[in-house]
């Protein structure tokens, strides 16, 4: 299966590690993720006043390119866009309901946009974890040769991937499908119950004091319920949990601290990929050491 | 009893302004609070969710002097929660707009250490700039 | 025939008067015909000021035919060193368009204004300090993060460039796709100029370039054989010989090198 693939910026960086895991467990899954041929930054935030419509610009763009993909069959009549950062999906998703609900705005938008070609409305946008479910947590459970035994994993969504509830690939309050993909990984799944508190997002460049302050709660609360690691998907939410534990530490000194993966990694563990595909050298705490006293890496580094 | 409140003319322009910016009819708040016990940014605030949205109702300005709305992670906590279907992510967006649109930033980027620049993924910076800048 | 007011004052005539002479003065210089000789005017608007012009000028010698004398502003006349920036608007359309007043032919009803210079932040860096990675862009330059993808760069640019796409190569750590897009850019600045959220699209461009060729792209085999080769001392005694010819023999070795065919 061919599907249109949006990466965004960070992914081709800080959070490489994040694409490249998701890219060898989607093939290995039979799911061929086709980069967008061109595409820009989607702006990171969905623009919330009502009468602003240039900062709609970019993600409709975007979606413009996969019409493109589909016209010059690099996908067949597929027009799903598929994203892994779960800041970029809210916001291209956002857009598009947008313009759909909006045909003036999208007209407007079209008009503006005079070089492209018009954007129909007819693309949807979708989590990767969305695809994974609708392939079936079976098939991922058919796919591990790694099974996480006993690794105690608590999964984090943040905001992006539940909020607001037209966008969110779950229930809001109730949210499953990460931990349904951990327990298919063979993991112990932790509750936590700040699972779904913001990580203060973007406030780490105004106050990054504020932010420390709420990954604190969010991972010693993951840490009292048990949790040895965290699961999430979104590269600011990795930033503000995993390399904000710096600022954690310095002003918590009994703070012990807890590998942050996105839950790609995981997969790609779990599925036994080559060791090449984890990147955990972008990982700010280093998961290598509780991975190797469960026996988890360090094993076979086959296939 | 009923009390009627009057709003002066200055009052209701800027109660306009923000309910046009927002798109939110902001007097159908009935200050349940429900969006200050959600908060995740609350115990960082000088006034809560609930108290700006009664600002706003009143079109008290003052509000704009407030440190919440730059507080606002746009997390939409709030936004799921509130029983009147109101959206206060994008009162606060509109609230910050009137400051950036008149070319004020919230933020100087420039003043981050180099340690920071060094660290910061684009995805903050990015959101981070689009939110406090105009 | 020149010099039509297009609003009238009269209280201006002394400097009128002097705009005229210089014109005149200048006339044949610019055109290289006599204006009986000229077969097509048109009348294009310089700051707001009619003036007739032969049409076949380009932007440039039609406004040093009107009278205008370009002490900056005004480099290589061959559209590679970006100095002559024009900004122009024709009767009737809402296009703001863009030039370089060396290489564009006046049209008729022409509204333009030069743009000699685009004040943009230009910090001095060590390369050597760096690292090669993206943040080191947004170091410098923070309003990268701005970028709405509105594309409005791209429309400005006298290049032909995919800028947009270039910023966001920069935005994405794609120094190689930076580098390349770029490399044609001739620093006019009417894309600066231009950009709603004020990002300095071709200094970014150099800085990615420089880090680009520091970092990056391969070094050249042939280069490196050949400094190695003059070092040395291959050359050494040839060189000694030539310095001691006389001009003529000079020339007539030049004449008679060897070399690739046209
Ligand atoms: S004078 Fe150099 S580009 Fe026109």
């Amino acid at each position: 299966m061919k599907v249109s693939y949006y990466p965004g910026c960070t992914l081709k960086t800080k959070a490489r590690n994040f694409e490249t895991s998701a890219l060898a467990v989607a093939e290995k899954l039979g799911i061929e993720l086709i980069e967008l041929s061109r595409w820009n930054c989607c702006g990171t935030v969905f623009s919330l006043t009502d009468d602003d419509l240039i900062h709609h610009v970019a993600p409709i763009r975007n979606l413009i390119r996969v019409q493109e993909m589909n016209k010059n069959g690099l996908v067949e009549n597929d027009h799903r866009l598929v994203t892994l950062c779960s800041m970029c999906y809210n916001t291209l998703k956002r857009a598009n309901i947008r313009v759909k609900e909006k045909p003036d705005d999208l007209k407007k938008i079209n008009d503006f946009m005079y070089l492209e070609e018009d954007y129909k409305g007819n693309v949807e946008v979708i989590h990767f974890l969305e695809l994974i479910k609708d392939i079936g947590f079976e098939k991922i459970k058919e796919n591990v040769t790694n099974p996480f035994k006993g690794l105690k994993i608590a999964p984090y969504y943040g905001c992006m991937l539940l909020r607001p509830k037209e966008v969110g690939i779950d229930d809001p309050e109730e949210p499953v499908i990460q931990e349904e993909l951990i327990f298919a990984l063979g993991a112990e799944v932790i509750d936590n119950p700040y699972k779904k508190v913001c990580c203060g997002s973007y406030q780490t460049i105004r106050d990054k004091q504020v932010v420390s302050n709420l990954a604190y709660d969010i991972l010693t609360h993951a840490q009292n319920a048990g949790a040895e690691a965290i699961s999430l998907s979104c590269p600011l939410c990795a930033f503000n949990l995993d390399s904000r534990q710096k600022e954690i530490k310095e002003k918590h000194s009994d703070f012990t601290r807890i590998p942050v993966f996105y839950f790609t990694q995981l997969m790609a563990i779990g599925f036994g990929l080559n060791e090449d595909y984890y990147g955990f050298d972008l990982n700010y705490v280093n998961p290598e050491p509780l991975l190797k006293e469960k026996n988890l890496i360090g094993r076979n580094n086959a296939k | 009893m009923i009390k009627k409140l009057k709003l002066s003319d200055k009052n209701v322009d800027f109660l306009k302004k923000i309910e046009e910016l927002s798109g939110e009819v902001i007097t159908r708040c009935d200050q349940c609070g429900i969006c200050s016990a959600s908060c995740p940014m609350v115990s960082e605030m000088d006034i809560t969710p609930s108290q700006l949205m009664r600002m706003v109702q009143l079109g008290e300005s003052e509000v704009m002097e407030s440190k919440a709305m730059w507080l606002c992670a746009s997390c939409f906590t709030c936004t799921v929660r509130c029983p009147r279907g109101l959206d206060l992510s994008k009162v606060a967006e509109a609230l910050r707009q009137v400051e950036l649109r008149q070319a004020i930033d919230h933020i100087d980027v420039k003043k981050l250490s180099k340690d920071e620049m060094k660290r910061l993924p684009q995805i903050a910076l990015i959101s981070g700039m689009r939110k406090f800048t105009g | 025939m020149p010099n039509k007011e297009e609003t009238s004052s009269d209280k201006k005539l002394d400097s009128k008067e002097i705009m005229d002479r210089i014109a005149e003065a200048s006339r044949q210089v610019v055109s290289g015909v006599e204006d009986e000789e000229v077969e097509n005017w048109v009348t294009i608007y310089i700051m707001g000021r009619a003036y007739e012009v032969p049409a076949d000028l380009t932007i440039l010698t039609a406004m040093e035919y009107a009278g205008y004398k370009f002490v900056r502003g005004v480099g290589c006349r061959q559209g590679f060193c970006g100095a002559c920036s024009t900004v122009y608007r024709k009767k009737g359309e809402y296009k703001l368009q863009t030039g370089m007043a060396c290489q564009t032919r006046v049209e008729d009803e022409m509204y333009l204004v030069q743009i000699p210079f685009v004040p943009a932040e230009k910090p001095s860096y060590d390369l050597t300090e760096h690292e090669y990675d993206v943040n080191v862009l947004f170091e410098y330059y923070p309003e990268l993060a701005r970028c709405v993808s509105c594309n409005t760069c791209t429309k400005a640019c006298p290049q032909d460039l995919e800028v947009m796409d270039y910023v966001q190569a920069a935005i994405k750590g794609d120094f190689k796709g930076l580098a390349e897009e770029s490399f044609d850019c001739i620093q006019c600045g009417l894309c600066a100029i231009r950009c709603p959220s004020e990002i300095v699209q071709y200094n970014i461009a150099q800085l990615g370039r420089r880090l680009y060729g520091r970092y990056d792209s391969p070094e050249p085999e042939h280069l490196k054989k050949r400094l190695e080769e003059i070092e040395e001392g291959k050359f050494d005694k040839e060189m000694k010989e030539i310095t001691k010819l006389s001009r003529e023999e000079l020339e007539r070795m030049y004449a008679e090198r060897k070399r690739e065919e046209d």
